[in-house]
């Protein structure tokens, strides 16, 4: 039982690769790639997927796939012409095998009418083509060798195959069987073998081990050249091969039933036009080349869990070689001392071993942006509206984590864009637009953190009616003067839905500030820019991991704490006039002709012991979400330093104003501060003169969830 | 929760005393005792919890188990002990003022909490159990960590 499942763990795992290379090769071909590497890719994808699902006995699996494979087939040939319909259809099939992966993977059936439709969508393609077969429900056959025995009735077609097969010594160190190869050519039908020995070398040679033998094959019958392939798919490139159509020749015998008669046990694709097939060998031969010298790079799966474990032993190695770092430090050795250079050596190989092992758990993101066109495309069918998706960055790298966790929000966030972002056809036409809306989606480093984009070029955020609807719900005063910035952020309130009428696409009662929620729980931050007319563009910026960050270590009374790096524009020690009172306790900063507002960290944590106050505090501006600037009053600051992250939620629960904690170097444990959280805590009264919002009050404290 | 190397019906607990009081806990849920030490305290945290403490590269909360019986914080003292327990996959500390010892109970004498007035005693104390000279409380260390630690979020 046991070895059955990981096998079938394996395939499952190995779909996931096949799938992603088919959502890419299709997409290739939507933006226009038709060359043949990028249609084998795609076919190949599918087919390995069919093959598996038959030895698995995924009958539903294995159906779809085959009649999609049919379509890719008449594509690969050229019998199909790929129109935009042709395409879609391809894609939103595509979705759908990913969903029956999915379905088989959780031993889940899906409703049989929804594969219907998607199998009534291929036929549709395949509509011009004499395609008559009843293929949907016939059992496939997994033999060792996938053979698949063809019964097209194709008008045109080739009486048979001449196949010259000559192997390399490549195939023979492989562990490959001429005779084998040729006896399945047989299996598919009568078939004339001769053995060619014009190559032989000489005995004598200085390449007597260079293998010499050839042979040409006769098939006869109307086997798809497709069938044929697939023999020789286990020895792509270690053989010259070459697959022709044989046109007139004599058939000796016709042992295949005729088209009248009951299917064989599993039909074949469309056999290919032999015009087409012809002029398609020498691209093929070509592509398995091209596949044998770029070859993928070698990978080793590995359960996530020892990846974590071995992050965290890093993260203790990281904190107790700054705890002896610094007891030196307490002993005061002189900075040449042979245990300080090798203190020196340890932190920086500490360091590179920490880098390594994150980079084990980056990874591309190009996954997720796959998946996302997915969601554009269903979002864009359940609309009405017509949209594309084009993505950039798709090999930018972040950590496992982020991305799994990213894609909720990602979701909706490309749902919203289509549903509420882009207009209609009708009104971007109106507007002078592309009917088709264009939805972008980016990924790229900056300084230390990821920053993910999702623009449209919509019709950009209605302000009147953001503010009108706010006003509505009573998240804002009714005579609250807010700016553009302000307006737009109202969008991330809890329970905000501008949609005049709830779709059952992106209004199901989960709004933006779920999103944020969620980013803001990786530790990033969202924000929003709009231009009305021309569109709306969110960004999210994230951490590059979870489990470490630059932080600036200050007091904060009486406490050691720790501040994002990220979030700190400068630190400022202000001059007695810099700052200004408001009223009783708020005081004004002023720099270079502004103000800001300054909190006081110690108070808006619920420290007040006076006695630890510093006289001279200094200031950290900080950015907080939509560019707002504010100053952080703290004691004094330390130094800068490298901290590894450690939740505060699996032990205790969220902490407002409070992000995390860290383990200093004697063993302390300090809190990572989140800025943005102690900032809006004080953004509450201050922006409304009229009686306090409550809700900017509890998102302070959502956003902590 | 029963220690299968034991009877059937017996279980076993730590006792401790915190606020004058004797409480006990279920052994299955402690991991250690160690002493204490500073602990990092927390911002807009509940009374009982002191703060937070480094075990061994985790971040565990430290609550003071008599001021979450509504008694006196426990004053500072050398002799104050910090019992690790754990629920779940949660790990707490509870400052104690001593570990008294480890009894070793039929099912049959843990005795339902009378009806106290207190809230606190009749969600966060399962039963109490009469020992010599008096009684202990055991504890659901449940009750005694989440719903607070949560709501202070």
């Amino acid at each position: 039982m046991a070895p059955q499942s990981s096998i079938r763990d394996t395939f499952f795992e190995e779909c996931e690769d096949l799938l992603e290379a088919l959502a890419e090769g299709l997409a290739a071909m939507a933006d226009g790639a038709r060359d043949t590497d990028t249609v084998n890719a795609v076919f190949r994808a599918v087919h390995s997927v069919k093959g598996g699902a038959g030895a698995f006995a995924l009958t539903d699996l294995v159906a779809f796939a085959h009649r999609f494979e049919t379509v890719l087939d008449g594509v690969r040939s050229g019998t199909l012409d790929l129109t935009p319909e042709v395409m879609h259809t391809m894609q939103r099939s595509a979705d759908h095998l990913a969903d029956l992966v999915e379905a088989a993977r959780n031993e889940d059936v899906l409703p049989p009418d929804v594969s219907d439709a998607f199998l009534a969508n291929l036929d549709q393609c395949l509509g011009a083509e004499p395609e008559s077969l009843d293929m949907g429900d016939t059992p496939f056959d997994f033999a060792v060798i996938p053979l698949e025995f063809g019964d097209d009735p194709a008008p045109k077609e080739p009486a048979g195959h001449v196949i010259r097969f000559r192997p390399l010594q490549q195939l023979y160190a492989n562990g490959h069987d001429p005779a084998l190869l040729i006896a399945a050519v047989h299996a598919l039908g009568p078939c004339e073998v001769a053995l060619d020995l014009s190559a032989l070398p000489d005995w004598d040679g200085p390449d007597a081990l260079t293998p010499g033998l050839g042979w040409t094959l006769r098939l006869a019958g109307r086997e798809s050249e497709t069938a044929l392939q697939e023999i020789f798919e286990f020895v792509e490139g270690l053989c010259e091969l070459d697959i022709s159509p044989l046109e007139d020749a004599p058939v000796p015998a016709d042992p295949l039933p005729s088209v009248a008669a009951p299917p064989p046990p599993a039909p074949g694709p469309e056999a290919p036009s032999p015009a087409a097939s012809a002029a398609q060998k020498p691209d093929l031969a070509a592509g398995a080349e091209a596949g044998e010298a770029r070859g993928p790079k070698p990978t080793l799966r590995v359960d996530l869990d020892r990846v974590d474990r071995l992050i965290n032993s890093v993260g203790e190695l990281i904190i107790n070689q700054a705890m002896i770092a610094q007891r030196l430090q307490d002993m005061a050795l002189a900075p040449d001392d042979d245990v300080s250079l090798h203190v020196e050596d340890y932190r920086l190989l500490a360091r590179d071993i920490q880098e390594a092992v994150m980079a084990i758990r980056a990874q591309p993101v190009k996954p997720l942006f796959q998946r996302m066109s997915r969601i554009l495309r269903e979002a864009a069918e359940a609309t009405g509206k017509s949209a594309r998706l084009v993505t950039f960055g798709e090999n930018t790298e972040v950590d496992k984590t982020v991305i799994e966790r990213l894609a909720d929000p990602l979701t909706h966030m490309i749902r919203n864009a289509v549903d509420h972002g882009l207009e209609g056809p009708d009104a971007r036409r109106a507007a002078g637009k592309d009917g088709t809306g264009t939805i972008r989606l980016g990924a790229a480093h900056r300084s230390g953190s990821v920053i993910i984009t999702i623009r449209d070029d919509g019709a950009g955020l209605n302000r009147p009616r953001i503010l009108d609807i706010a006003r509505r719900k009573g998240l804002v005063a009714p005579d609250a003067d807010l700016a553009d910035a302000e307006i737009d952020g109202l969008l991330f309130l809890p329970g905000f839905s501008t949609a005049s009428a709830v779709s059952n696409l992106s209004g199901r009662g989960v709004g933006l500030d779920v999103v944020r929620n969620a980013v803001t729980a990786l530790g990033g931050r969202i924000s929003i820019a709009s231009v009305p007319g021309q569109g709306t563009e969110f960004t999210i910026s994230l951490p590059l991991t979870l489990a470490v960050m630059d932080g600036m270590v200050v007091s904060v009374a009486g406490q050691t704490m720790v501040v994002p790096i990220t979030s700190i524009l400068e630190t400022i020690r202000p001059a007695p006039g810099d700052l200004h009172r408001v009223g009783t306790d708020d005081s004004l900063l002023s720099i270079r002709g502004r103000f800001i507002p300054t909190v006081d960290v110690a108070r808006s944590l619920g420290f007040t012991d006076p006695s630890a106050r510093a006289d001279f505090p200094l200031l950290l501006l900080v950015e907080g979400e939509n560019q707002s600037q504010c100053a952080l009053v703290v004691d004094a600051v330390h130094d800068q330093r490298q901290v590894v992250i450690k939740g505060l939620d699996s032990n205790y629960g969220q902490v407002p104003g409070v992000s995390a904690a860290t383990v200093l170097g004697d063993g302390q444990i300090a809190l990572i501060l989140d800025p943005d959280a102690i900032a809006a805590h004080r953004a509450g009264p201050a922006a409304t003169a009229a009686p306090r919002p409550s809700l900017f009050h509890a998102d302070v404290h959502h956003g902590q969830h | 929760m029963a220690n299968t190397d034991l009877a059937e019906t017996d279980l076993e607990f730590v006792t401790f005393s915190a606020g004058g009081q004797s409480f006990s806990i279920d052994i299955g849920q402690v991991r250690e005792i160690r002493r204490w030490s500073p602990v990092t305290p927390l911002p807009h945290a509940p009374d009982e919890v002191l703060g937070v403490m480094n075990l061994r590269g985790s971040v565990i909360p430290i609550y003071d188990l008599a001021a979450r019986f509504g008694l006196d914080r426990t004053p500072e003292s050398p002799r104050n002990v910090v019992v690790i327990a754990m629920h779940g996959s949660q790990t707490v500390g509870l400052l104690v003022e001593a570990v008294s010892e480890i009894l070793s109970v039929g099912r049959e004498r843990i005795q339902e909490t009378p009806d106290v007035r207190s809230d606190t005693a009749r969600q966060t104390i399962t039963g109490v159990i009469t020992v010599d000279e008096g009684m202990t409380r055991v504890i659901d260390l449940a009750a005694v960590v989440q719903p607070r630690g949560k709501a202070a979020a």
